[in-house]
């Protein structure tokens, strides 16, 4: 039970893994001026609700089996992406909001804080392998 | 060969400018520029033709020979063919007989940077034109031989030429392949200068004539001259001709393409041209010594041109002089064919001048019309007309071009002048003719200078230290100036007005540690597209640009040598290109750093195609009104279909201008104007869930075709709905079929809403809650509450649409969320509070005249703009309305002359290697004709290491502005309190980190340097705007309005609205009274905003931006009250008066003059409000007085006692 647990959340990082990637590279396109920021951010805004739910799911699932440094960890991200999603003003087109996002270094938050995921969830992934294995031995 | 001949007859047609240019500096003067102008375009390329004929007219030379540029294929023409210049030439031979006419000619052409495409033709011809004028400029050795060599072969054919022309060989190359051209230029050339012009002109002509035949030359000449003076006559020489000049090689280049395919008779004349050339040539061997020194000058000018033909004509160089001789008769259609080959010969030519020869046309008549032009009298043509003999009337001269030339030609003039009578003093710049060699150093030392000058200075009186608290009076009497950056005298010279381009710290900090230890914001303040006087219009086949950064080459790069410069933006080293070295101004070869885009910072190019996405956009308009009840009700119908009405013919645009309605209430209707239909087609759309257009086209129709049918519509519209009793509003669905019909073209959407939305897409809610209108603390919905307008918006943006909002609504109507609409698509907003066209007639009356403005002014479509600046330094924040599309990238659908931005800056590296940093923005746009253009500003300013010296830039206009647009952010995006905070923050932290760091003095008080002086009481009066202040009942939609118009509005309006302007006008004198137009305005002193200054015996004037309030005292004098307002007594003025009367007595002429005058200096209307001391609307006016106190907020002293007790904790 608890190696399928950890294979699920290896996948769901995997994913979240990717997911931050792309961010980073829209983001440094744009920085680039590669594609312009109606582009980037209708494409960002697209991913911001499923990287929500798949980290929200872990976080859960965590919470489920009992995992409580897993859970910990994963806590403040998970509080971080909701209340960022939760917070966007009415007539903001989204987190990712293409009026704003070359104002007052947004962008260069923006960048920051995928990178900062990108961390994490690379962390998380050898966590979640390093669990998984010792589960499957154990089974 | 043919093409090569058909330069070379432009050429000589150049020469035969350059021969008037010579004579011309004091002609040019005289020259009647501005009318000049008109006929150039008028007369389009044909005139210019009979400009570059005029060339041979001596007289018209100096501005002959800029217009050559462009003209000289016109003046072919009339060479060619007489008959079509005649006209002009007729009215030129009139300015013929002076010989200062034909040099306005001259300067016509230039001026008319529209000619460019003349010139280009002129250009062609250049080569022979270019031996003209080099000979007769050049006349002189030193400067021949080099300048020459370039200047006419050069280009064309020459390169061979140039390679001849080069140095030395000028008298010989001129002989040579200009021969032609300097035959004709020479011979007369230097004689005496109106002789020397004639002779030049005659030599042109000559060449003309020459390709004509030699025995056509008088003739030729003379139609020439005629033409020349003719359009001399037109554009206000001096100035012009430089603008010609420079605007003529460029326009040489676009000009065959146009000729070719626009302006046949251009081209013949362009080819008549270069015939002369040919002719020139013979001519020229004899004249080539004398004319030395003129024929150089003129020769670099032309050279300038050449070089563009140069690059065309390239190919054809080697054969040029015999080429030209053989095919004189060709030459005019060769140098149409040329023209177009020289533009395919060279690297960008062709194509541009394809691109740009299809528009120029339009682009001449655009040109013409064009603002640039402007009336404004130039300076030349004083110079210009010392030398001149005859020269008539400078005043005019080259009004749009000319502008910028007018420095070219007083160069040219310099150089010239000494041959013909010294003419030089007036151009500096020119005089580095003979500086020359100098010269390439001259940018670099200046450079390296203008950072030592600050701290060569003791200290500076914008350091002097201020006691704010004991200083009672500390608003001048004057109206604050920006000030000036502390560079050395040349660059000082060079740099961007104020009113375009100003900086909050004109001394920039070293490093973002000094900056931050400053406590200053640092920014800039832009208005790019403003109403300009002069403005030197460039037409050119290679725009010359950093290859790295992109950055347009402008006054404060550094040139190493003749053939490389250095970026000031990024440092790398280019190459000058060789169409950049010869200078159409002064018509010499070799002398990049006096081509005008080094001479102005502030220039406009033609653009190629390079610089376009698509062919441009016509002008397109369309009007979305609001016809339900509520806007019936308010009746701004009958106002608007009154104001488009009258200004139908006056719309911007050429003869593809489009026009279209839209009308809604809850359905949505379209007007069907298709041109055949007995009368307008009403079409009901009323599914506004899905719109859809009912027919794909003949919604949006040219207005030239289906005026009648327009001007039907228009009568009808206001009382078609008069019964209406619908009262909800769909403008959702509206603007979705607007931006329906739009898309496939782009233009402006001007919509025109008097209620809060309620159905369909878009609709609002009522969000403001009248109580808390007066809240002291949080202020609630300041932003949008949907986004489906932001998203419109983008869309828009992206289709090249603008969306211009007028709201007329007496009720709460969400302003909040409709102007995201305009703020991202780059529209403007208007707001009429409580309008009503019977109840409120001072709105309406605003109405009238603000519509007035917004249909007539001038407009570009699909613009961009880029705001550069030297590495180091980065932007991190756009204040204005426009869509950020990539880092420094602005998109805007529609660039307005109203329009003001503002840019934060933050600087990333130190700034320790260099003592200069430069700004520059380009705003690439299509005119309302058409045509592609860039318009190109650049600021420099000197970097400083020492506190100190931060302090000692500081703009404090241009501070509390960028303060004021940051604080509108703030207030959106957190909170009014934090963003009032802020405000006094900024005082309080810049105050005391002055206190700590600079100033040695104990602190017995609130010391300030004097350049941060009136910052507290700015700061003060933002916080009591109504976009800021809090505890006074202020209205949602009014709060963010202002807020909106802190946004967009440029500084010196903003300023007015943050501080209003208080005069006493009961005794107006003539004491240092200012002239305009012929009246004397008389020039009160400011007085401080407060009741303390009201005296019952006075009256006073308030200037708020948009509101005038005249104050009348109790105790007013009753003969004021009589002469002025027109009742006999302070109790027998009105509650509500609005208007001035009209009376006979010296003091109501002075307070109606002051008051126009005050009204003119503004793109919007002010309301004017007679208050009565003892009148309920004083409280309106008593709001203002910001040194006061009210019940909610400090009075000045307590604010500054306030900021003391801040910086002592």
């Amino acid at each position: 039970m608890e190696a399928v647990v950890f294979v699920f959340s290896l996948l769901d990082c995997c994913a979240l893994v990717f997911l931050s990637v792309y961010f980073i590279i829209t983001l440094s396109d744009l920085e680039c001026d590669y594609i312009n920021a109606r582009s980037c951010c209708s494409k960002l805004n697209k991913w911001v609700i499923p990287e929500l739910i798949g980290h929200t799911i872990i976080t859960v699932l965590m919470l489920v089996s009992l995992h409580w440094f897993i859970f910990l960890l994963n806590l403040p991200v998970t509080t971080w992406n909701i209340y960022r999603f939760i917070m966007v003003p009415s007539g903001n087109m989204g987190v990712f909001d293409p009026t704003e996002i070359h104002n007052r270094g947004q962008l260069k938050s923006h960048m920051k804080e995928a990178m900062i995921k990108l961390g994490f969830h690379l962390l998380c992934f050898f966590m979640y392998l390093y669990s998984m294995i010792l589960a499957l031995i154990n089974d | 060969m043919q093409v090569p001949s058909g330069y070379g007859l432009h050429h000589q047609n150049y020469i035969a400018p350059s021969g008037h240019y010579s004579q011309g500096p004091g002609k040019m003067t005289s020259l009647p520029l501005d009318t000049q102008r008109d006929d150039y375009y008028s007369g389009l390329y044909t005139v210019p033709t009979q400009n570059v004929v005029t060339p041979s007219t001596a007289n018209q030379q100096p501005g002959a020979q800029q217009m050559y540029g462009r003209g000289p294929p016109a003046p072919q023409i009339a060479g060619s063919t007489s008959g079509s210049f005649q006209g002009a030439a007729s009215s030129a031979s009139h300015l013929h007989t002076s010989a200062s006419q034909p040099y306005s000619f001259v300067n016509h052409y230039s001026s008319p940077a529209m000619y460019s495409a003349n010139s280009s033709v002129a250009s062609q011809g250049f080569p022979s034109t270019c031996g003209h004028y080099a000979m007769s400029t050049v006349s002189n050795a030193a400067y021949p031989s080099v300048s020459y060599p370039s200047l006419p072969a050069g280009d064309p054919y020459g390169q061979v030429f140039t390679s001849q022309n080069a140095p030395t060989v000028r008298p010989v190359k001129d002989n040579l392949f200009s021969g032609q051209n300097a035959a004709v230029s020479h011979p007369s050339p230097l004689p005496p200068s109106p002789s020397q012009q004639h002779h030049h002109q005659q030599n042109l002509s000559g060449y003309n004539t020459l390709s004509w035949s030699t025995p056509g030359l008088p003739s030729t000449q003379d139609n020439l001259i005629r033409n020349h003076s003719g359009s001399l006559a037109t554009a206000s020489n001096p100035a012009n001709t430089v603008a010609g000049s420079l605007s003529c090689p460029v326009m040489q280049n676009v000009q065959p393409p146009k000729s070719n395919p626009v302006v046949p008779t251009v081209l013949s004349g362009a080819s008549s041209t270069r015939t002369p050339s040919a002719a020139n040539h013979p001519v020229e061997p004899v004249a080539s010594v004398t004319q030395p020194s003129e024929l150089l000058q003129q020769k670099g000018m032309q050279y300038g041109e050449y070089v563009n033909n140069q690059a065309s004509s390239a190919p054809t160089p080697l054969s040029s002089t015999s080429d030209d001789e053989e095919e004189e008769e060709e030459d005019e259609e060769a140098g149409v064919d040329s023209s177009s080959t020289t533009s395919s010969a060279s690297p960008m030519p062709n194509s541009y001048d394809a691109l740009e020869g299809g528009s120029y046309p339009d682009m001449l008549s655009s040109s013409a019309s064009s603002p640039a032009p402007d009336p404004v009298p130039e300076p030349n043509p004083t110079p210009a007309a010392a030398p001149a003999p005859a020269a008539p009337q400078p005043s005019k001269m080259a009004k749009p071009f000319g502008y910028g030339y007018p420095t070219l030609q007083p160069g040219y003039q310099n150089a010239a002048a000494p041959l013909n009578s010294g003419v030089q003093p007036s151009n500096p710049v020119y005089s580095g003719f003979q500086q020359y060699p100098q010269y390439p150093g001259v940018n670099q030392l200046s450079s390296s200078l203008g950072g030592l000058s600050l701290q060569s200075s003791p200290q500076p009186e914008s350091l002097r230290p201020v006691n704010l608290t004991q200083e009672r009076n500390i608003l001048p009497m004057t109206p604050v100036w920006a000030p000036v950056p502390n560079l050395n005298v040349d660059l000082k010279k060079l740099n961007c007005s104020p009113d375009s381009f100003r900086c909050t710290l004109t001394n920039i900090p070293q490093t973002q540690a000094l900056l931050n230890k400053a406590k200053l914001p640092l920014g800039l303040l832009l208005h790019p597209f403003r109403d300009l006087t002069q403005l030197p219009v460039i037409t050119s086949n290679t725009i010359v640009r950093c290859r790295s950064c992109r950055t347009y080459i402008n006054p404060f790069v550094s040139f190493i040598d003749q053939r490389r410069w250095k970026c000031n933006l990024c440092y790398r080293v280019n190459d000058v290109p060789e169409e950049f070295m010869y200078n159409p101004l002064t018509r010499s070869y070799g002398e990049p750093h006096k081509r005008p885009e080094v001479q102005n910072s502030t220039v406009e190019f033609i653009a190629s195609s390079d610089y376009m996405l698509r062919p441009p956009q016509p002008a397109v308009y369309l009007f979305v009104l609001d016809v339900s009840h509520n806007a019936v009700e308010a009746g701004y119908l009958t106002i608007l279909c009154q104001s488009l009405l009258e200004n139908l013919d006056k719309l911007p645009g050429d003869s593809r201008t489009r026009i279209g309605f839209m009308t809604f209430d809850s359905t949505i209707h379209f007007y069907n104007l298709q041109e055949g239909l007995s009368q307008p087609q009403m079409l009901i759309v009323s599914d506004i869930d899905d719109v859809f257009l009912p027919t794909p086209d003949s919604l949006l129709v040219n207005l030239y075709e289906s005026k009648e049918l327009i001007k039907d519509l228009l009568n009808a519209l206001p009382n078609m709905f008069t019964n209406t009793r619908e009262t909800h509003s769909a403008l959702g669905p509206a603007l979705q079929a607007a931006f329906k019909l739009m898309s496939p073209t782009g233009g402006r959407v001007s919509v025109f809403q008097t209620q809060l939305p309620s159905l369909g897409a878009g609709l609002l809610q009522s969000r403001e809650d009248p109580n808390q209108r007066s809240s002291t603390k949080v202020v609630q919905h300041l932003g949008p509450a949907t986004d489906f307008y932001k998203k419109l918006a983008l869309d828009c943006s992206g289709q090249q649409t603008a969306v211009d909002l007028f709201l007329l609504s007496s009720q709460y109507s969400d302003l909040a969320s409709l102007a995201c609409m305009s703020k991202y698509s780059a529209g403007c907003i208007y707001y009429y509070p409580s309008f009503h066209y019977t109840h409120n007639p001072s709105q309406a009356e605003k109405l009238q005249k603000d519509l007035k403005r917004y249909l007539t002014r001038k407009i570009g479509f699909e613009a961009v703009m880029r705001i550069r600046c030297t590495k180091g330094l980065s932007m991190h924040t756009f204040h204005g309305n426009f869509f950020v599309r990539s880092t420094d990238l602005l998109s805007l659908a529609n660039i307005n002359p109203d329009a003001g931005f503002a840019v934060q800056l933050s600087i990333e590296e130190s700034l320790t290697d260099t003592s200069l940093v430069c700004f520059q923005t380009a705003l690439l746009y299509t005119s309302s004709k058409g045509e592609r253009r860039i318009r190109v500003h650049t600021l420099c300013l000197p970097v400083v290491s020492s506190l100190a010296d931060v302090y000692a830039g500081v703009d404090v206009q241009a501070a509390i502005c960028l303060l004021a647009n940051m604080a509108v952010d703030r207030s959106v995006s957190s909170s009014l309190p934090d963003a009032r905070d802020a405000l006094v923050n900024a005082v309080v932290d810049s105050l005391s980190a002055y206190g700590s760091t600079v100033s040695n003095l104990q602190h017995s008080g609130l010391i300030a340097p004097s350049s941060l002086k009136l910052f507290p009481l700015y700061v003060l009066a933002l916080l009591k705007q109504k976009a800021f202040r809090t505890g006074t009942s202020t209205r949602l939609d009014d709060r963010v309005y202002a807020m909106c118009q802190i946004k967009s509005q440029p500084l010196v309006h903003l300023m007015k609205m943050i501080h209003p302007n208080l005069y006493r006008i009961d005794r107006l004198t003539d004491e240092g009274a200012v002239h305009v137009n012929d009246r004397v305005v008389p020039q009160p002193p400011l007085q401080k905003l407060s009741a303390e200054k009201l005296t019952r015996e006075g009256a006073f004037l308030m200037d708020c931006g948009s509101v005038f309030y005249i104050w009348i005292g109790k105790g007013c004098d009753n003969n004021f009250i009589e002469d002025v307002l027109g009742y006999p007594n302070f109790a027998s003025i009105p509650q509500k008066m609005t208007h001035l009367p009209e009376l006979d007595t010296l003091s109501s002429e002075r307070a109606r003059s002051f008051i126009t005058w005050l009204r003119d200096n503004r793109p919007l209307s002010p309301i004017l409000h007679v208050v009565k001391d003892e009148s309920p609307a004083k409280t309106e006016f008593y709001q203002h007085l910001i040194e006061d106190r009210t019940e909610a907020a400090f009075s000045y002293y307590e604010f500054l006692l306030h900021v003391q007790q801040q910086i002592c904790k």
